[in-house]
């Protein structure tokens, strides 16, 4: 009924191979687009910014990046802590370095510094694969934290070993600090998110996305049949490391504002996003934001139901929610293996036959 | 939704007794994580406190105190979470019991006009209210406790320690290396050796360093840890027998549950202090009567006159006479954060002043200024008997080298009000 493909033809290969081929899909996605820069940014406040929607869009950008490597590419990587502390300082020297650039263009370099450390660190993936590779990236994520923290030109000499981040605009707009307006912050990280979403998802359903996705497949295979690893693989760790070095750079300058490295970019924030990936699904866009949602929401969920409905024990509703996401997390993937994203292409397959599935 | 039912409470409230809103004091708490084991007596000591208050006094100056906690796990994200869902709520004055939290508030603190302490942890240049106008690290900070550790070391070696070793073991992170800035600085001065070596969080794996105390042996050992990362240490320096009254650490790796574990190795383990230990105080009977017997204490109710209750008890006091003096300077009992933040600048905590609340001789005595946020600085050391369980004091409250500090105050707040285009407010 919902996702009737009924009279909705396509005249050129151009429109059946849109990303949304199905009519009602495709509103709706330009209704959560509306709603999401027309009607959000008027409506919104610190509480809803700072504890939902900017984690919330941050992780999804870092889940994008992590899911080109490991859903498309086949690539596991544990060292996204280690790459967004690279977005994250890249954009702090950035920041102190030329206080007149705008905050776009230092966003965006310190996704492309964060590339290039990528490459350096994927390098090792043209050798080994599989858990060997795992345990190559998980040194990239220890020696990445140790070198911000030995090394005091990364945070400007201060005695505490935290970078802070400064007052800085986008076209008089103040974007970073304590005095960017909610909406502000907001919008700067939902355009990032867009962008890479859009860019994600045409990377991966063109070419490079099929060489990466040969390679995951069968890399031997995909050799014979002429795609180049070395370029598959580095491109991969390329394009995934300038996301999730995007997002670093937004989660230190606009989210959290100061940050240290072990605590901010440590091991578990490694496993944070590759939970979201593996929950939302991998090789799937969409997977990503549900991941993201899903990590980011529920906590604050249980919390607000546990401790300010209910008033709860604050300790109580802290352990009850670390049984609740895990128990989630271990039923989903054993009800659902392929994660959120099959949850729904599931659902979609089920409402296009509704009400008359025979 | 939370809102409404705010607001639905606060209809209910005002409905059924005076129109007053209450005087609220948001406690970011941890009760869970590695750090839990200092963040339940602290945040326990904290409310009870405020329930005394309101049980006995009936509020603060007739309007009823209300503590809501917030669990932040010690972690930087769930700490701004808990700031935004808190702030909301008219907070007057916040105490992350975090040093990265700290830093995080600092900017969105002063921004929101809200008067943020952080009682003995925090950015230590904060002391300079001149640019830190939001942020009070009263009665004492890091680089007091440093230069604390080396005055007592100095006087108990005839005050020359040069060509001793002292080692440094620090939680890796910006609250461990807050003091060694001032350490070297004073290892310049007195002649001694520093070696530091950092613990990685959550600080369960000690060995290598202890290792490399074992070999390098040096004379002392100092301390920056927290949660775990202390009865670990303690325990590891009784493993390697490191004599342990030359063991010092800094006041948050002071606790009961820190030397417990050790047994009796931890005999004569010492630490820094900035108030009294003990429960031997008129302020616990009263405690005793309204809050404990009543079953209104907060959490398991077991942590009552242990070190760290005994903080968050002083830091609650030191917020409730902040709360007083600003509704003296206000002139009305239902005062915002920002005349909270002018009754903590106009802070003045002197002897008769506790003796009266029944905590006489509970902490050091100070004032707050305009320039000064840290309070006269004012450091003791206590020391653990395995024997009896008690800490005692065994250095009275001391003045620490100022001149050294002084100019590291002035330096890092004048890098900091560089950085954010902070004005002089002062004079």
């Amino acid at each position: 009924m919902f996702y009737r493909e009924a009279g909705d033809f396509k005249t050129s290969y151009r429109d059946d191979n849109q990303t949304f081929p199905i009519k009602f899909d495709r509103y709706r996605y330009y209704v959560v687009l509306a709603v999401a820069f027309g009607i959000i940014p008027f409506i919104i406040n610190d509480y809803w910014a700072n504890a939902l929607l900017l984690p919330f869009l941050i992780y999804a950008i870092a889940a994008i990046g992590l899911n080109i490597l490991v859903g498309y590419c086949g690539q596991v990587s544990l060292g996204t802590g280690g790459f967004m502390a690279v977005g994250a300082y890249a954009c702090y020297k950035l920041m102190t370095a030329f206080p007149d650039v705008s905050m776009f263009v230092h966003v965006v370099l310190a996704g492309g510094i964060t590339a290039i450390v990528g490459v350096l660190f994927g390098l090792p993936s043209l050798r080994i694969k599989g858990f060997y590779l795992a345990v190559a990236t998980l040194a990239a994520q220890f020696f990445l934290v140790w070198l911000f923290n030995r090394v005091p030109w990364f945070y400007n000499y201060s005695a505490s070993g935290q970078i802070n981040a400064p007052e800085r605009d986008v076209f008089g707009i103040i974007i970073t600090g304590p005095n960017a307006p909610a909406w502000a912050t907001y919008l700067f990280c939902l355009i990032f998110l867009t962008l890479s979403a859009i860019i994600a998802r045409n990377l991966t359903r063109g070419t490079t996305g099929r060489t990466w996705m040969a390679i995951r497949d069968m890399d031997i295979a995909a050799e014979i049949i002429g795609v180049n690893p070395l370029r598959a693989k580095l491109s991969a760790f390329a394009v995934s490391s300038f996301f999730v070095g995007v997002s670093g750079a937004l989660f230190f300058a606009i989210y959290l504002g100061a940050v240290e490295v072990g605590e901010a970019f440590g091991i578990q924030k490694s496993f944070l996003v590759l939970f979201m990936v593996i929950i939302g699904g991998l090789g799937s866009i969409f997977g990503s934001f549900a991941g993201a949602a899903f990590l980011v929401l529920l906590p604050v969920v249980l919390k607000v139901v546990g401790a300010d409905l209910l008033g709860w024990p604050t300790d109580i509703v802290a352990h009850l929610q670390l049984v609740i996401v895990g128990g989630l997390i271990v039923l989903f993937l054993i009800l659902e293996p392929h994660g959120l994203a099959q949850l729904w292409r599931v659902a979609k397959e089920k409402l296009r036959l509704w009400p008359f599935p025979h | 939704m939370k809102k409404q039912l705010a607001t639905m409470a606060l209809g209910a409230l005002m409905a059924a007794g005076p129109a007053m809103a209450d005087l609220v004091f948001p406690s970011l708490s941890y009760r869970t994580g590695p750090y839990a084991a200092g963040g339940i007596p602290f945040a326990d000591g904290y409310a009870d406190y405020f329930t005394l208050l309101n049980e006995r006094d009936g509020g603060i100056g007739g309007v009823p105190a209300k503590v809501i906690e917030c669990e932040t796990g010690y972690n930087t994200e769930k700490g701004v979470e808990c700031y935004e869902s808190t702030k909301g709520e008219g907070a007057l004055v916040y105490q992350p019991l975090s040093t990265g939290i700290t830093y995080q508030l600092i900017p969105k603190t002063t921004a929101d006009n809200i008067p943020m302490h952080t009682m003995g942890y925090g950015r230590t240049s904060a002391k300079n209210g001149d640019v830190f106008s939001h942020t009070f690290n009263y009665p004492a900070n890091y680089w007091d406790g440093a230069s604390g550790a080396i005055n007592y070391l100095l006087e108990e070696n005839g005050g020359d320690l040069s060509g001793k070793k002292i080692a440094l073991v620090y939680h890796n992170s910006a609250y461990g290396k807050e003091p060694i800035r001032t350490l070297e600085e004073l290892s310049a001065k007195h002649g001694f050796e520093l070696v530091a070596l950092p613990v990685d969080h959550p600080g369960q794996e000690q060995k290598s360093q202890w290792l490399q105390i074992r070999r390098d042996r040096p004379d002392f050992v100092l301390m920056w840890g927290w949660g775990v990362m202390n009865q670990v240490a303690v325990q590891e320096a009784a493993n390697i027998r490191f004599p342990m009254e030359n063991f010092i650490g800094i006041w948050w790796s002071g606790a009961e549950h820190d030397v417990m574990p050790a047994g009796d190795a931890a005999n004569g383990y010492k630490a820094l202090t900035f108030h009294n230990v003990g429960s031997d105080y008129p302020l616990y009977d009263d405690l005793q009567k309204y809050v404990i017997d009543a079953g209104k204490a907060a959490g398991a109710g077991d942590q009552v006159g242990t070190v760290l209750y005994n903080r968050g008890l002083y830091a609650a006091m030191l917020a409730a006479e902040a709360a007083k003096k600003a509704q003296e300077i206000s002139g009305k009992a239902d005062i915002t954060s920002g005349d909270m933040r002018d009754g903590m600048e106009a802070l003045e905590m002197t002897e008769e002043k506790m003796a009266e609340l029944g905590l006489p001789n509970f902490g050091p005595t100070f004032s707050v200024s305009c320039d000064n946020h840290g309070g006269d600085a004012l450091v003791g050391v206590t020391q653990w008997d395995a024997a009896s369980k008690t800490w005692t004091l065994i250095s009275e409250f001391k003045p620490t080298d100022g001149d050294v500090i002084g100019p590291l105050v002035a330096d890092d707040s004048a890098a900091y009000a560089a950085e954010n285009n902070i004005a002089s407010r002062c004079n």
